[in-house]
């Protein structure tokens, strides 16, 4: 092995592929069988942490940064100056199995730019997760990316040798795409996932008859869209979430703020900044959708076309809909539970087991850890004091900013006007 | 007024068991149990060495078990681990209270025992994870993947099963340097080993007297790319800081090059 062409290699195509935020390694269901290397059934790890605060559980990599494309927001669209460089199969193959040997990594998330056209592209992206199986006989986590416009064989064999796939839609509305990656086509993103989609489906059913199925893609699909690229809502984005979590059954949806890559007209200048707090504020609404029982359109609609970037989507809506509030902590059915700000799943798990046994008090309530300024305004329990008072949500929303912090206050800088 | 006792014994689960049955039989009123290193005589007190005796271990962990959840009873085993001075006695406590209830009362945590316990269990659990996260395995000439470790709590019983499944074709040893032991896959089962170290193997770094001469190039390569895929423009090192506390760095090949 040539240590000093592969360290170079690896700069360069680890750099390329950072953009890309997935980074789960769980959910599968591979077991270590065989006395083979590797085993990826329980609950993933996270190995190490950058100093952006990211988890490195997998290797992410791009099998090479050619591409035939040109999207703007892309660091490796084909008009950008950079050096290129790509790897052979058996590198790819080798650094991972001896980076799993030293335990630094759960498995492999392999990417690539397009060389040639999709197909040719998605065949190399197969044979190293086919090598890592079959000749290493290797059991951690493979993250396979389909590449938009690969063939239905293609996707139906990539299914069998890696955990999950995932096309990155990017872009989430249609008429962003056509300006800033003109030569895809929303088509060739979908074609893909719809394969995938329909061959997890199908194996499910086999293996409820057939014991010896072989398991395709157990960890699902995801995809990623970049935020802030394209001029684009936050309605936008995440109504397009929505389309992908109902119509494709993804596992994860991923937002990810766009960091500036190239001087173009038609994207941010390369000076401004990464929008976190946005990105922060889209995560916590996917949450309400998958976990709180919430639907989209009661977070955003005509009227409400973007976040609240000074509060989290929960108190935001809570706040617009007054009305169903104060509710009493210890009959409330647990979807309304799920609705007060302040609270979270786990603590409405505690609440409904601890409210069996005992009637619940403030006291009780901090103990559980509820987030009691703002959780107060909008609950009732066995005590006497309420804060019964009915402000307007305008004057609420400013006192609870004003008796709380976040980490991100800086950067709202709301002058707070009534105190 | 009954004499009040303390138990010593030898640090095992199993003699923490048999304490428990001792006093149980000879209706002792315990105040301390303690591994034998740390026994101090104490006045007006009857000190009790107890001999571990697997058979009455066994009673009172299958009388323990029909009426302790699979989590309650995790979490006895755990909180055991962490080796935190006076354990034995909150152990022993909730062991009492649940014998001594009719319904399960393992997780009831307004009880003090049992909240003290769980709490200990909770803080082994997040070492276990760790060293499942953060061991660093070297190759050594002999072609054994070796690291060592110095975790806050007696953590390789509980990781050994995880290593062992994921690392069934290659042979490892992960070394505890603190307590002075460890344990060994030799392709066929996992050991307790202890090792005369000489202090050149070290956490980190790959001396030529013990590793493989590729061992230092593939550290170099997981440094690099560890360096590649971090994004500058969106730095968080307060983040950084809470996910990666500074006293685990010493483990890790990408804070040591």
């Amino acid at each position: 092995m040539d240590y000093e062409r592969i360290k170079e290699k690896l700069s360069i195509l680890a750099d390329a592929a950072k953009y890309d935020v997935s980074c789960s390694s769980s959910g599968s269901k591979r077991k270590n069988t065989t006395k083979g290397l590797g085993d990826s059934s329980g609950i993933g790890i996270c190995h190490s942490y950058t100093e952006d605060g990211r988890c490195v559980s997998l290797l992410k990599i791009l099998l090479t940064n050619h591409c035939i494309f040109d999207c703007a927001y892309c660091v490796t669209r084909k008009s950008n100056d950079i050096k290129r460089a790509a790897f052979k199969v058996q590198e790819v193959v080798d650094l991972t199995i001896h980076f799993y040997r030293r335990n630094y990594i759960e498995g492999l998330f392999l990417s690539s730019g397009i060389f040639k056209d999709a197909d040719y592209t998605m065949e190399r992206l197969i044979q190293v997760a086919k090598k890592l199986r079959l000749e290493e006989n290797f059991n951690g986590y493979i993250h396979l990316k389909s590449i938009p416009g690969a063939s239905d064989e293609l996707m139906r064999e990539a299914g069998l040798y890696a955990d999950r796939l995932s096309v990155n839609i990017e872009i989430p509305t249609k008429s962003g795409l056509k300006l800033l990656a003109p030569d895809k086509k929303h088509e060739d993103f979908i074609k893909p996932m719809e394969k995938v989609k329909n061959e997890i489906i199908q194996y499910k059913q086999e293996s409820l008859f057939i014991k010896s199925t072989p398991k395709y893609a157990p960890a699902g699909q995801s995809t990623q869209m970049i935020v802030g690229a394209s001029g684009e809502s936050d309605r936008d984005i995440m109504y397009s979430a929505n389309f992908f979590y109902k119509k494709y059954n993804m596992k994860r949806v991923y937002y990810s703020g766009y960091v500036p890559v190239a001087e173009d007209p038609r994207l941010p200048a390369l000076n401004s900044k990464v929008p976190l707090l946005r990105e922060n504020r889209l995560y916590q609404t996917d949450w309400l959708l998958r976990f709180y029982g919430f639907d989209i359109r009661e977070l955003l609609n005509e009227q409400n076309l973007n976040l609240d970037l000074e509060v989290d989507p929960k108190l935001s809506w809570a706040l617009r809909n007054r009305h169903l509030f104060p509710v009493n902590i210890n009959r409330v059915e647990k979807q309304l539970l799920l609705r007060i700000p302040g609270v979270g799943l786990k603590s409405v798990n505690k609440i409904v087991q601890a409210r069996k046994f005992r009637k619940l008090n403030w006291e009780h309530l901090s103990k559980i850890g509820i987030a009691m300024n703002r959780a107060k305004y909008f609950i009732t329990c066995d005590s006497r004091e309420f804060e019964v008072k009915e402000p307007s949500s305008e004057y609420l929303k400013n006192v609870i900013l004003k008796t709380s912090s976040g980490k991100f206050r800086k950067e709202t800088g709301t002058q707070l006007s009534l105190f | 007024m009954q004499q009040q006792a303390v138990l010593s014994y030898d640090g095992t689960l199993e003699g923490f068991l048999t304490c428990v049955f001792t006093a149980y039989e000879e209706k002792l009123k315990v105040v301390a149990i303690n591994a034998s290193e740390n026994t101090t005589q104490q006045l007006f007190t009857a000190s009790y060495e107890v001999i571990t005796h697997s058979g009455k271990a066994k009673r009172v962990w299958l009388s323990l078990k029909k009426k302790t959840s699979a989590a309650g009873l995790r979490d006895l085993k755990w909180a055991f681990l962490s080796e935190i001075p006076q354990m034995e006695m909150q152990l022993y406590r909730m062991i009492r209270y649940i014998l001594a209830e009719n319904v399960p009362v393992d997780r009831d945590f307004s009880h003090p025992a049992v909240l003290k316990v769980a709490q200990a269990a909770k803080k082994v659990g997040r070492e276990k994870h760790r060293m499942e996260a953060f061991v660093r395995f070297r190759r050594t000439r002999d072609e054994v993947y070796f690291a060592a470790i110095e975790p806050d709590f007696n953590v390789l019983p509980l990781i050994k099963s995880h290593f062992k499944n994921r690392y069934a074709d290659q042979k490892w040893i992960i070394y505890d340097l603190k307590r002075n032991f460890g344990i060994a896959w030799d392709l066929a089962a996992v050991n307790y080993i202890s090792l005369d170290l000489d202090p050149e193997v070290g956490i980190s770094g790959a001396p030529e007297a013990y590793f493989h001469t590729s061992e230092i190039a593939f550290q170099q390569l997981w440094n690099q790319y560890f360096t590649s895929t971090n994004i500058k423009s969106r730095a968080n090192s307060k983040l950084h800081l809470q996910q990666l506390p500074k006293r685990y760095w010493k483990y890790l090949t990408e804070k040591n090059l």
